[in-house]
Parts: structure tokens; sequence; C-alpha cells
């Protein structure tokens, strides 16, 4: 799936690139995908470097068994497919903790721990089981408190108040998550 | 104090929280980072692959217009319904690429204004959703998962509910 998407990406860019004799950018882009990539890498590579150490600070005290523990009802009905004291529960617990409050390139080490310990148990090590994609579906409403990144920027052009979308935002992350979740549960129950 | 300044303050609150409560439980601090971060720099090579190849297609597709194109074709279909088109090529691009559509929320709040009915869908957009098929190629990539099943189908869901969530929701309350 991952697959075809990619390559209908590239085909679909390249020729309608062709079509609308914009070649010119698109070659430039192929030429500077690289550099543009490696500069997203040396932000983020640091920042995964230093969260993964501190991570395992955390887990080492046991400040993510904490977080699991306190989040342990929301996710028997979430995940029911899990064990309780499920290793992947901590990092997906982290993961969400540090999501809530908007720092997204230090909650992705979490993730993809999470999604390792999944891997662990999963029983087809090419196919995604089921609780990898309800946290993938957790992970994409995007479950965010405070979206620090866009409040910024909003007060940064002016707005009277930049704090006014605030709880609008949470409001529509609380529903969007619940539908997605019901969703998920629905698919996941049809197995397709 | 503003809830920006505030926002400020909840890195370092987290590291402080973190880095107190283990020296409190007295746990070899130190040797215990440098473990995890020795973790850390296997898990950014494992990543660097896939998000070359995320922003190779990603960019390939966004740069040759297509999606904004296809979307002015469409407009007379969304004006009819008095659907705030305008929003529309940020809906499809949020699911895709987060840089990408970060900047063209900016474009949105300079076009209309901050404060416009657009500007504030255009932020409850950007913020109460992710972008889903990045994630979706980052996690999956990473652990070498090659049937997704229905992950695909249940993102991009969660993102259409975000889109007529965050415009029923503002035309509501503002």
């Amino acid at each position: 799936m991952v697959n075809k998407i990619w390559g209908t990406f590239i085909v679909v860019g390249l020729f309608y690139g062709f079509l609308t004799g914009r070649m010119d950018i698109m070659n430039q882009e192929i030429i500077d995908c690289g550099s543009s990539c490696l500069e997203l890498f040396f932000h983020m590579f640091p920042m995964m470097i230093l969260w993964s150490g501190i991570m395992k600070v955390a887990q080492e005290a046991q400040i993510l068994s904490f977080l699991s523990k306190l989040l342990r009802p929301l996710f028997s009905l979430i995940f029911p497919e899990l064990k309780k004291d499920d290793p992947a529960l901590e990092y997906i617990a982290s993961n969400l903790t540090i999501n809530m409050l908007g720092i997204h390139n230090a909650s992705t080490p979490f993730g993809l721990k999470a999604m390792k310990c999944l891997q662990e148990e999963n029983p087809k090590k090419d196919t995604a089981s089921k609780s990898m994609i309800t946290f993938l579906v957790l992970n994409t409403s995007g479950v965010t408190l405070i979206a620090t990144d866009i409040l910024a920027v909003r007060s940064s052009m002016g707005a009277s108040f930049p704090t006014d979308l605030l709880l609008v935002t949470v409001l529509a992350t609380i529903i969007n998550t619940t539908l997605a979740l019901l969703m998920n549960a629905y698919l996941g129950r049809r197995g397709s | 104090m503003s809830f920006v300044a505030l926002g400020n303050y909840l890195l370092p609150i987290v590291v402080f929280l973190i880095i107190f409560v283990a020296l409190y439980k007295k746990v070899p601090l130190f040797d215990v980072f440098i473990e995890g971060a020795k973790e850390g720099i296997l898990l950014g090579f494992q990543v660097f692959p896939c998000l070359l190849g995320m922003i190779f297609g990603i960019n390939l597709l966004l740069r040759s217009n297509i999606v904004t194109d296809f979307f002015k074709l469409f407009s007379p279909f969304f004006s009819y319904f008095h659907f705030p088109r305008e929003i529309l090529p940020l809906a499809i691009i949020r699911p895709i690429s987060g840089n990408a559509s970060f900047a063209m929320m900016i474009d949105i709040f300079k076009n209309y204004g901050v404060d416009s009915y657009l500007g504030r869908i255009a932020a409850v957009m950007q913020g109460a959703t992710d972008t889903t098929i990045y994630v979706i190629s980052l996690y999956f990539g990473s652990i070498g998962i090659k049937n997704i099943r229905y992950a695909l189908k249940a993102g991009l869901f969660a993102d259409f509910i975000t889109l007529i969530v965050s415009i029923l929701l503002i035309s509501f309350f503002f």
C-alpha cells in the first residue's frame, strides 16, 4: 500500500509537471530533494538522540509505567486486544502525552519504540496488526491540547486573541479522535 | 502571563520533572541517558531512508501543482454549496505534509487575516490533526510493515472528520 501511494505520487507529479511545462521545476526538485531532507534530518536527529536518552531515564525512574498506569482505563477501552501491562502501552502513553503538549519532534522516538514493541507480538511481520493501526489513528487524529507552533504564528501575525482557538481546537480534537476510533473499531471488526 | 509564554514553559517543565524524579530515585542518570541516546542514533539512521523517500515523493507531487489546479477546476461546485473552498487545498495537503500545510496556513493568514473565518478554520485544522501519510510511512516503514490493511482509510477518515468539524465549530462559535 505504501508502495502504491509512493509510486503514484512520483508518477503523477512528474507526468503532470511534464504536461504543464514545469519540467525545470521538477528537475530542480529532484536535485534539491536530498539537501532539503538532510536539513530536516539534521533538525530532527539531535532531538531524537536527546529524547531517546531522556526517555530511557524516564523509563528507569518508572515515570513511563506511572503514565501508562494513569491511562490504563482508557487504554483497555481503546486497545482491548493488548495485555494490561504490555510494554508498548508505556511508550504509547508517553507518545500521547508529549503530543498533547504539541512537541512533535520529541514524541517520534516514543512512537517508533511503541511500534517496535507491537511488532514483537505481531504474528505476521509484514502485515499491520490491529493495535498498530489503532495507535496510528490515535496519533494521526492528533490529540493536541496546546498547539504551540500555531499559537506562536497567530500571535506574531497580530491575532487579537491568539489563544481564543485553544478550546475549539481541543473540542475538534476530541470529536475527531472519538469518531476516528469508532470508525477504526468498525473497520477492525470487518477485518479488511 | 499569556498562553504563548506558557508554551515556552512546557518543555523545560517536562525535562525538569523527569530528571528530578530520576535523581530522587537514585537512577544512575548519565549512564542511562547515554545508553538511551545510543539507541536514538540507531533509530535515526533507521528512519532516514524512509524520510528521504517520502520527502522525495511528496515534493514531486506538490511542486507539480496538480493538487491546487485540481481544486480550481471544482471551485464552482463548492461555491454552489457555500463550502469555503479556499480551505480545500490545505485540507488535501494536511495529511500529506506537515511542513507544506503549515506554510499554507500562514498563507491563508496573510491573504484573509489571522482572525478571519478562513484563518480560524485553517488554524484549527492544522492543530487538531496530524500528518497521516507521513506518520504511516515513518512508523510502518521503520518496522518493515508492507501490508498496512485499513490504516490509510482510518487515518484519512480522521482527517476528513477534522475538516468538517473545524468548519462547523468555527461557524458556530465565531
